[in-house]
């Protein structure tokens, strides 16, 4: 069991991950499958996992935080924007203490930034897309936030002779509302309402993913939400009347079974 | 030039539900079957990281890549078709098991009405009920040919269900008992029941309890994780392909899964199939492989697609109406769904699993009157307890923003306070719904993709308005203090998922004319070619098709079978 299951008190002990594993058959006309459940099962169950001290998150040094495709200026204004977007309050962090930037930053300079399993051959006909047939541009994301970033900076600077990242929230959010209006011409095939929907989905994905994408810092996004991220079971809970609140766990404890 | 590979008794386009299933039952009787599946192989080991939100859910981990075939979308064929570029509306499966790793698992079976549907309609309510531009048709099979197949699938995958208690609705009994039922079923079922409808907890294929099936299949009991649907599972609970029949189609030694082979046509000469034509992915070789059946399991709108791409049967023109392939297209509607808002209580909504829900049919089939309705057929009605994932579910009130600080506390104070009562609609086929072949936009090969031209018409948006009052009223006698109820159905939007549901376009049926397939699925056309799934539907119900789908799968195994023993058209 891990310290996290251990720390679970609704947990009935007898379902733990590996005596569930061992009490559940699947099996072909009687020889066991190899499933999940199998190659778990062929661990020694008397192997330790060795916990140190690095984990406490008081003296960590998060490895995560350094940009993988902004540079310094598109961070400081994406991390603006995120946080108008989903900000601190009495409820808790906003997207900048949760790291939601580093999160889109990562995302950005991968398959998801380079649209890599999406339809993306030509022809395109911007023009006659409406909203409903989804995104008809021959820009990928990464082209998208540049422009995007461009916009955001041009109009603080028209309108308040400053970069996007030092004006006031509310010249902010009076920005990113003409923006998801549809109002600011973005200098390529893609409307700022296209963009602005973009970065609101990145950010609420940023706050709520698993923290190994690197944003939902220590799951403060869960913590708020209550939400208890990863777990084996709630076979004990699901019929239950009152809410049962339950310390989140990540991915991070499953990978180290 | 392809490389001609030795003969096969069955060749296999696709390795999903359908797939497996004729796979297990022919290999069981001694035929070599070859599987032939685009993706890549699976295992239940695979889903050890599977509670993941973004990777699954956000990102389609499981699904078809686009990049490589997708199909093209547009409301009237008076348009230019655009690419589904990216998935949204509807989400295509890939890999061994097919959608069949990833689906919720809910399993019902289509009513007796369902597939008597035009002659059911005429006798209660005379011929004029039907509109002009509506190709309604009976299947060429009824409910109770279907009931044994219906019971081997739900043996087979352990159903775990109670007896719908409507009084049109016929008995059954399924292998296992039903799921859990959570708080908020239970209050969807006491307000259904004080309204005067019939609630029931759905038949489900995440096991109730441990199950041993017919084959000796044993499966463990579902955890109510949480992360069901769009992802596989890690315990076997969920019956899928991979933990089900392709295990029991391995161990007889006759079945052959080549995976990362793509199907790009059907060869045929006089009327007759003598193999597939397929591409190793890895390696970009083509091959042939002949067999003496061919079977195209490649899920509905793939099936379509290569039947098109094959020039196999007659495609479907909607000037004149002929024509069957790409015919009678259809696909459900969700849009008369109410979301419920409750202060005083707080529930354990992450907790779920794919199939939980409570149900009623009393807005259903034919299950009430018509007479004085402007539309046919209805929906059910449901509350699912699914497991809400922070990422996908931010709920608020409608007044609220839907960014900023009063977005982000409302839908954190809302998120275990607020319950949906939605409803899956059924579609009925209309003769400007179908799909033929895109003239512009082609795939990774260099084939045409598929074009689906699709809009919800009069009798839907008619349903729609019906059944939305019903879901809102549900939830005021549930005492939900606040109650977003839907406005009227808008034109289908392809980037909001809705279901997984596309049926028709082969549709079966006791003409060959008017249909692509008889009733054990083979082609009028082309009497060594079957075609299972959904595909097949000659218009879609108000519920999950799987079921049905599952069923229709075993008759044509047993279709197969017999045309491999006797040869000739079945019927
Ligand atoms: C998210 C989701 C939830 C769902 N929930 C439910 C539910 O609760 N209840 C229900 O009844 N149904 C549900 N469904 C639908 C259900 O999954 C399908 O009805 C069922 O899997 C159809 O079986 P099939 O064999 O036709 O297709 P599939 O199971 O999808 O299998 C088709 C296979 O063919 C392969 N293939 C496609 N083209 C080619 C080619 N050219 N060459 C080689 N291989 C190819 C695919 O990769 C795939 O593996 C759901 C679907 C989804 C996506
Ligand atoms: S909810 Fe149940 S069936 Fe679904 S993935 Fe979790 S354990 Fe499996």
């Amino acid at each position: 069991m891990s310290e996290q299951e251990k720390n679970a008190p609704y947990l009935d002990k007898r379902s733990s991950r590996r005596t569930f594993i061992k009490n559940s058959g699947l099996t072909v006309g009687g020889v066991v499958l190899g499933g999940a459940l199998g190659s778990l099962l062929g661990k020694d169950s008397t192997t330790q996992t060795h916990e140190t001290g690095v984990h406490s998150t008081a003296t960590a040094v998060n490895f995560n935080q350094a940009l993988m495709y902004f540079d310094k200026a598109q961070f400081d204004t994406i991390d603006a924007a995120a946080e108008q977007i989903f900000p601190k309050s009495e409820v808790g962090p906003g997207a900048k203490e949760l790291l939601v930037t580093y999160y889109i930053d990562h995302q950005l300079a991968g398959s998801w930034g380079l649209n890599s399993k999406e339809y993306m051959s030509a022809p395109f006909y911007p023009a006659e897309a409406s909203s409903l047939f989804g995104h008809q541009t021959h820009l990928n994301r990464q082209q998208i936030f540049n422009l995007g970033i461009e916009a955001l900076n041009s109009e603080a600077a028209k309108q308040y002779k400053a970069k996007f990242s030092e004006i006031t929230e509310e010249e902010q959010v009076s920005i990113l509302q003409a923006f998801e209006e549809g109002e600011v011409t973005l200098n390529g095939a893609v409307t700022s309402t296209y963009f602005f929907a973009l970065l609101k989905s990145a950010t609420i994905e940023g706050a709520y993913a698993d923290p190994l994408y690197g944003g939902n810092k220590d799951m403060a996004g869960w913590k708020m939400k209550n939400f208890p991220g990863h777990q084996m079971s709630y076979a004990n809970i699901i019929e239950k009347d009152e809410f049962v609140k339950i310390e989140p766990t990540s991915l991070n404890s499953q990978h180290k079974h | 030039m392809a490389k001609k590979l030795p003969k096969t008794d069955i060749v296999l386009a696709g390795v999903g539900w359908t797939g497996g299933i004729i796979a297990a039952e022919l290999t069981k009787k001694g035929y070599k079957v070859v599987g032939l599946e685009r993706g890549k192989e699976r295992k239940t080991e695979d889903y050890l990281m599977v509670h993941d939100e973004l990777r699954y859910q956000q990102r389609n981990e499981m699904m078809q890549d686009l990049s490589k075939e997708t199909l093209t979308v547009r409301h009237d064929r008076s348009k230019r078709a655009l690419p589904y570029r990216q998935h949204g509306s509807f989400l295509i499966g890939d890999g061994v098991g097919g959608s069949g790793e990833h689906w919720n698992g809910l399993t019902y079976r289509f009513f007796p009405y369902d597939f008597e549907i035009y002659s059911k309609t005429v006798e209660r309510y005379g011929k004029d009920k039907i509109p002009a531009d509506m190709p309604l048709q009976d299947w060429g099979i009824t409910y109770n040919e279907l009931v044994p197949y219906f019971e081997k699938f739900e043996a087979m995958a352990g159903i775990s269900g109670e007896t719908n208690p409507h009084p049109e609705v016929p008995e059954v009994k399924y292998p296992t008992v039903p799921l859990k039922e959570t708080p908020s079923m239970k209050m969807f079922k006491e307000a259904s029941k004080k309204l005067g409808y019939h609630p029931y907890i759905a038949p489900a294929a995440t096991l109730s309890e441990s199950y041993t099936n017919p084959d000796g299949i044993s499966r463990a009991a579902c955890q109510y994780c949480g992360f069901c649907e769009r992802f596989g599972c890690e315990y076997g609970a969920k019956a899928s392909p991979v933990v089900t029949v392709l295990p029991v189609a391995k161990e007889t030694g006759n079945f052959e899964v080549r995976t990362h082979c793509v199907v790009r046509k059907v060869l045929h000469t006089n009327g007759k199939a003598t193999g597939v034509l397929y591409v190793d992915t890895r390696t970009g070789e083509e091959y042939i492989q002949e067999a003496d059946v061919v079977v195209v399991s490649a899920y509905a709108l793939n099936n379509i697609r290569i039947l098109l791409n094959s020039q196999l049967g007659s495609p479907y023109n909607p000037e004149s109406g002929t024509g069957v392939i790409g015919k009678n297209y259809a696909y459900q509607m969700t849009s008369a769904a109410s979301t419920g808002f409750f202060k005083e209580k707080e529930f354990n909504l992450y907790a779920g699993t794919g199939s939980l829900a409570g149900v009623i049919d009393d807005f259903n089939g034919d299950n009430f009157d018509h007479t004085d309705l402007n539309f046919i057929h209805g929906g059910n009605i449901a509350l699912g307890h699914y497991g809400k994932r922070p990422i996908s579910n931010n709920s608020v009130p409608k007044g609220t923003p839907t960014w900023g600080k009063e977005f982000k506390d409302e839908s954190i104070y809302w998120t275990n306070r607020s319950l949906s009562v939605g409803s899956q609609g059924s579609v009925m086929p209309n003769k400007e719904n179908y799909i033929d072949l895109d003239p512009t936009y082609k795939d990774q090969f260099g084939d045409p993709l598929l074009r689906m031209t699709f809009n919800y018409k009069d009798n839907e948006r008619n349903q729609q308005k019906y059944i939305r009052d019903i879901t809102t009223k549900i939830l005021e006698e549930m005492g939900a203090d606040i109650i977003n109820s839907p406005g009227d159905q808008e034109d289908w939007d392809t980037t909001k998922y809705q279901t997984t549901h596309n049926t028709g376009g082969v549709i079966m049926g006791a003409d060959s004319k008017t249909s692509a397939l008889n009733n054990y699925l083979q082609m009028w056309d082309c009497e060594n070619v079957f075609v299972p799934g959904a595909s097949a539907f000659p218009h879609n119900s108000g519920m999950n098709p799987t079921g049905t789908v599952g069923a229709l799968a075993y008759r044509a195994a047993e279709g197969i079978e017999k045309y491999l023993k006797n040869g000739g058209s079945l019927v």
